[in-house]
């Protein structure tokens, strides 16, 4: 391990695109949002939180969308700075999204509470799913200023 | 495959977490943990969690079902290290292990196994 990271990364400007297609990738884009919140001078209890949020998030892409990326990007704006990241996905789309979002339900073994928790843990959270199109989430950290 | 070493002192096994686990590895632990018990005819468990900076469901639970495994083998478990912003994210992610004796460093959790009963 190590030597490979680089090149699964793409990087322009504030933007990451990382590949989430093995466990190893789970804890690349860990470390990539630690890296965004530091750089932005996040406070360490808002960085494990939204660290948190993006493994059980990275999680759910690899296990339950069968793989597929998530995008690392800083935001600016007015009297604010923020890490957004998404998490989009290919797979078979979550048909009972209320049901998916309730603490304790999971469809695959899990302890459910990867959505649910994830949805508590960032400022911002929005999901997009349709059955048989894949899943996109989206959460976002703010600090303030 | 990489692997997480386990200690033994006496009837004591330690384990420090140290590096970021992805999932197999974390598995790869429980299985490791289990029959290291067995084997070494260990009545107690020490997992030593200061160096980790995230604890997610994924962790937690195996945390928690080891700790289940072991006592059903009759081995008490103590989790020892938690970093102060771990404990706020789990509570607030959902997850209070539960069934988990904690300790705040290695110190006291030996002490807490040690104790007999």
């Amino acid at each position: 391990m190590g030597n490979e990271s680089f090149s699964a990364r793409i990087t322009s400007g504030d933007n990451s695109i990382l590949p989430l297609k093995t466990d190893e990738d789970v804890v690349r884009l860990r470390k990539q949002v630690r890296d965004d919140l530091v750089a932005l001078g996040f406070s360490l209890i808002e960085q494990t939180k939204m660290v948190t949020a993006a493994s059980e998030l990275a999680r759910n892409t690899l296990r339950y969308g069968g793989g597929g990326e998530a995008h690392v990007s800083r935001r600016h704006d007015n009297d604010r700075t923020g890490v957004e990241l998404r998490f989009i996905d290919n797979g078979p789309g979550i048909a009972n999204l209320e049901l998916a979002m309730t603490d304790g339900y999971t469809s695959g073994g899990g302890l459910g509470l990867g959505l649910s928790g994830a949805k508590r843990l960032a400022d911002e959270f929005q999901i997009d799913t349709e059955p048989g199109k894949g899943t996109t989430v989206r959460i976002a950290k703010w600090k303030m200023l | 495959m990489e692997r997480i070493p386990i200690l033994r002192m006496g009837r004591l096994l330690l384990v420090t977490i140290q590096v970021d686990m992805h999932d197999r590895l974390a598995m790869a632990l429980q299985e490791d943990l289990t029959n290291r018990i067995v084997k070494d005819r260990a009545n107690g468990v020490l997992i030593d969690i200061s160096a980790l900076d995230i604890v997610d469901s994924f962790i937690g639970r195996m945390i928690s079902d080891t700790a289940a495994m072991a006592k059903i083998l009759d081995a008490k478990t103590v989790l020892v290290g938690m970093q102060p912003a771990v404990a706020i994210t789990l509570v607030e992610l959902g997850l209070t292990l539960e069934g988990v004796s904690t300790a705040l460093n290695v110190e006291l959790g030996m002490k807490m196994l040690e104790q007999p009963g």
